[in-house]
């Protein structure tokens, strides 16, 4: 799947979207229940507001220095026997992958969830090459199943979907015959799965964070099977986004408690693995091969401009489990593998603004999402700012809007005219007014009344009564 | 103690009602006030959506017409916060800088000033029902001011406050995304509207009248019977 998956325009997809009643339940409970959790983890961790401060400070350091940590990292890996491939774009990265595993003659490759190999197309380049892909993380697992049906959420890519649907997708693709609870669907994953490790030649993980100082990947999962992935198949290949690196074992340690309390409420998951190297002589399982892509795919290019805070993003969705907009449109509105606040930010950063303008506009500025963010991006501040390019320097909104801000701009300015403004539309609006309201406005206000009733202008506005019963000044 | 009030546009033309209960709560505390007629609009309708060029002469206006202003004061969060920000807008005119600086810290919010400046929490208002209330996004979040209603209202004598359901989420407003994302504002305000109805509460009150002319307007529309009050409604109330 690459970033962009949909064809349809975002009104589109968001009407589609808003009357899947199914999506918008599973969407409603997911959010609430990870609300409260997240809460209390804050709570119990304590000073969740220094930890967050600290986070910011990690991740901004990184940045500031990512030469320097990136060159650190790829000695150290090459140190332990690995091969580091720094690849410019999204085909660089798939293609390397794709020669790597062709090099190895490998058929059958085993990947632990990963949204960066969604970003650089990767399944469809190796299904291409004739390569056997299967997801082994549960959520990718039943996307996969499901005709590639793609995330909607970079956290639980599957939230979309409820038991009952789960359910009816493994009956029809794997021939399942018992009932929806999560344990016995899960279950059933596990013994198809199993058998796929054990044949697999390849293994495919994401990387949480790598560690500069020892040359060391990180996965942070509840469910095990990247570890898995990472110590049955004889070549192991891990594709990281730039940005993904930290100075040492101190800062991970930093970032994975904020990562896995905002992700999932939860104070650490159940595995948090960290590989460093091949197999040494002795070991009893890990990789003979070991390559690491890091991806750029148009991150430099976010350094040093004001959006370089949203590359700080440890991808823990706690912005979209809070985003109202989000909440009732689900991810698939968004046509982009990263959805909600983060989504909203980054995909047209990475993407472009000719598929995805209107994202920055899908949201109140509510602030939700930059209150979650446990590194403190500004997400709201950075939706304002690629509205400000959109219209300001791209251009690209309708004249008639362009032109209505334009008046905007002086009447807004001026007593005179805003006084005369005022007064007009009060005479002008009587004949529409019924009860105190207006239920069919004229011109642009028919938006507002298709949905709403809208306040009669008053006969008297505050600043006549003022005058009146205070005087003037 | 001296107040200039920015009365916002939505209350000069929509809801002077409210302006008038906040002059009457600010008085009985003892201000002075005042009304500095150049005041039209803080800028935010053409900010948000991105035209910050657009907007800076209506912001320019505000400096201005607040410059002899010892305290602002202003029945809304939303735009209270928009005041606050007129810093960052003018970061690099060092003409205009300091003097938005100015007026971004002598603004408060409504309760804000109440609670913070007055230190009153107790202003005598009574009010007979149950009521639920709305934390409006800017005010909260950004502006801070999440606490200060909440002590204003339990004073209120004879009001019942119950906790709205999910009262953290946006109710869909955002200015002119509730008319540009209308399929997305409905979604959000609908369930907005429902979480205020299950309350069974007969007030829902809020401190941004944009988030109450959004709420109330839809709770009108689709015919729920739920009564919309702003803040300094409730305060001014003797019933
Ligand atoms: S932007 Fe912040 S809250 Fe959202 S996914 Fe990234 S780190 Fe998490």
């Amino acid at each position: 799947m690459a970033m962009k998956f949909s064809k349809k325009n975002f009104t589109d997809r968001t009407k589609e979207n808003i009357s899947d009643d199914f999506m918008r339940q599973a969407v409603a409970s997911a959010q609430e229940r990870l609300h409260g959790r997240r809460l209390d983890a804050a709570e119990e961790l304590g000073s969740w507001e220094e930890w967050r401060s600290h986070g910011e400070e990690i991740r901004q350091h990184v940045l500031e220095n990512l030469d320097f940590y990136l060159h650190q990292l790829s000695e150290n890996v090459a140190e332990r026997g690995g091969h580091v491939f720094f690849a410019k774009t999204a085909e660089e990265a798939s293609d390397y992958v794709r020669d790597v595993i062709k090099k190895k003659d490998g058929k059958k490759v085993v990947k632990s969830k990963s949204m960066v190999t969604e970003e650089i197309n990767l399944n469809a380049v190796l299904e291409e090459a004739g390569c056997e892909v299967i997801e082994t993380d549960l959520g990718e697992y039943i996307l996969q199943v499901d005709d590639h049906d793609p995330p909607s959420h970079i956290v639980a890519p599957a939230l979309h979907k409820n038991r009952e649907q789960i359910r009816e997708v493994f009956e029809k693709k794997l021939d399942y015959h018992k009932t929806s609870k999560p344990e016995e669907l899960a279950l059933h994953a596990r013994e198809k799965l199993r058998q796929e490790f054990l044949d697999a030649d390849i293994g495919i993980t994401g990387c949480n964070f790598a560690i500069a100082e020892t040359g060391s990947i990180s996965l942070v999962t509840n469910e095990g099977n990247a570890r898995l992935v990472s110590a049955l198949p004889k070549t192991q290949i891990t594709v990281m986004g730039m940005e993904r690196v930290v100075p040492s074992f101190e800062e991970f340690e930093v970032l994975v408690s904020l990562l896995t309390r905002s992700a999932v409420g939860q104070k650490l998951t159940s595995y948090v693995t960290a590989l460093t190297g091949t197999r040494d002589e002795g070991d009893v399982d890990g990789p003979e091969e070991f390559h690491l892509v890091i991806v750029d795919n148009g991150r430099s290019e976010i350094l040093g401009t004001e959006f370089q805070s949203v590359l700080q993003c440890i991808r823990c969705a706690a912005c979209v489990n809070v985003c109202p907009v989000y909440r009732h449109i689900g991810g698939h509105s968004y046509g982009s593998i990263y959805s909600g606040p983060i989504g909203a930010v980054l995909s047209p950063l990475l993407g472009g603004y000719d598929d995805f303008k209107e994202l920055p506009f899908a949201s109140t500025l509510c602030g939700a999402c930059t209150d979650a963010c446990p590194v403190k991006i500004p997400l709201h501040e950075l939706l304002h700012t690629h509205r400000r390019i959109i219209v300001e320097e791209e251009g690209r909104s309708p004249i008639s809007e362009r032109l209505a801000m334009k008046a905007f701009g002086i009447g807004a300015a001026s007593n005179p005219l805003y006084s005369m403004g005022s007064k007009v539309a009060s005479t002008a609006m009587k004949p529409l007014t019924k009860n105190d309201r207006i239920s069919k406005g004229p011109g642009p206000l028919k938006d507002w009344t298709d949905l709403r009733e809208f306040p009669a202008v008053g006969n008297t506005r505050f600043r006549d009564w003022f005058y009146d019963q205070k005087g003037g000044k | 103690m001296k107040v200039s009030l920015f009365i916002t546009c939505l209350v000069d033309m929509f809801y002077a009602d409210a302006g008038k209960d906040m002059v009457e709560v600010l008085e009985r505390q003892g201000c002075e006030l005042s009304f500095p007629k150049g005041q039209v609009c803080c800028g935010q309708p053409a900010y948000n959506s991105g035209y910050v060029e657009n907007s800076k002469s209506a912001m320019k206006n505000m400096i201005k017409t607040f410059e002899n202003a010892e305290y602002v004061v202003t029945p809304s969060g939303s735009c209270a916060t928009m005041f606050k920000l007129y810093p960052d807008v003018f970061k690099d005119d060092l003409n205009w800088l300091p003097r938005a600086q100015e007026l971004a810290d002598k603004t408060y919010e409504f309760t804000q000033f109440l609670v913070n400046v007055l230190q009153v929490e107790n202003v005598g208002a009574k009010l007979t029902g149950k009521a639920t209330y709305h934390p409006s996004c800017h005010m909260t979040r950004l502006l801070g001011a999440s606490e200060e209603p909440k002590k204003l209202l339990n004073q209120v004598e004879g009001l019942e406050m119950i906790p709205l359901p999910n009262a953290h989420n946006c109710c869909g407003f955002g200015g002119t995304f509730s008319v540009k994302m209308g399929d997305i504002s409905e979604q959000m305000v609908d369930e907005k509207v429902n979480s205020a109805i299950v309350t069974e509460a007969d007030y829902l009150i809020g401190a941004d009248c944009g988030c109450l002319m959004n709420i109330g307007g839809r709770a009108e529309r689709v015919g729920k019977p739920i009564r919309v009050m702003h803040i300094a409604q409730v305060l001014n109330s003797n019933e």
